[in-house]
């Protein structure tokens, strides 16, 4: 990242099994990444990365929080639960792989895409679980990717 | 094809964005699992989707789609329409089916 020192740092807190706001902490970071003047391409993926890993916090964690860096020409971020932690994290990075309940994909989630849309949409991604504590996830989307590329 | 020609030609409500109708959009992306929309839609994308939960419209504001045309006559609640109107965001709702 650019001299390593980051433009703006804040935190988030996302509550767990909020739906009825799952999705905002996304969507106003989306809001306050417009003022960096960052590519909108880059923008976007940070966003649907944000929004994917907020949902899997209000579908199974108890809360999180979402440490945001911005660089001026990377955003670096970091979600950390408190909760259940995933036991087999190589399954569950996995497309349609879903412990997701019925519930959950009434309201349009559970199809086992979270992690991997994280990581497709990403230059950098890696997680960290422990089963009865929780899981951190870490992803950095960099300028200069081209849309679409994989 | 622009939103005020599909407001017609499917007999739309406009909940949101009702000054936004000349918006030109190229595809539709029609989908009910958030995640799928997220895997491959593209920047001004119409949504079109049966969910008519506050979801649906984060996903199409993180997206970056262009407007969210609903489905099956289910009114979404005020909690999500108002999130839509304060984003600007036009959603559409038709009585028929997906397809």
């Amino acid at each position: 990242m650019a001299g390593d020192v980051p433009l703006y740092r804040e935190t988030f807190r996302i509550r767990g099994d909020d739906f009825e706001r799952g999705g905002e902490v996304a969507t106003h970071v989306k809001d306050l990444l417009k003022r960096f003047g960052l590519p909108p391409d880059v923008v976007r993926r940070v966003s649907i990365a944000n929004f994917e890993a907020e949902m899997n916090v209000v579908m199974y964690a108890e809360e999180a929080e979402l440490e945001l860096l911005v660089f001026s020409d990377a955003i670096r971020v970091a979600v950390q639960d408190r909760g259940p932690g995933i036991a087999d994290v190589a399954w569950a990075l996995q497309e349609g792989h879903s412990t997701a309940t019925e519930a959950m994909r009434a309201r349009g989630f559970g199809a086992g895409l979270g992690l991997p849309n994280i990581r497709r949409h990403t230059d950098e991604f890696s997680i960290e679980s422990a089963v009865g504590s929780g899981t951190t996830l870490r992803y950095v989307v960099r300028c200069g990717r081209p849309e679409g590329a994989s | 094809m622009k939103l005020g020609q599909i407001v017609t030609a499917l007999g739309c409500e406009v909940l949101s964005g009702q000054q936004r109708l000349d918006l030109e959009v190229q595809t539709g992306f029609a989908a009910d699992l958030m995640s799928d929309v997220l895997a491959s839609a593209r920047r001004g994308d119409l949504l079109i989707t049966g969910l008519s939960s506050a979801q649906s419209v984060h996903t199409a504001e993180v997206a970056d789609m262009g407007a969210i045309l609903l489905v099956g006559g289910r009114r979404p609640a005020e909690d999500a329409l108002l999130i839509a109107r304060r984003r600007d965001l036009p959603v559409l709702l038709t009585s028929r089916g997906m397809f």
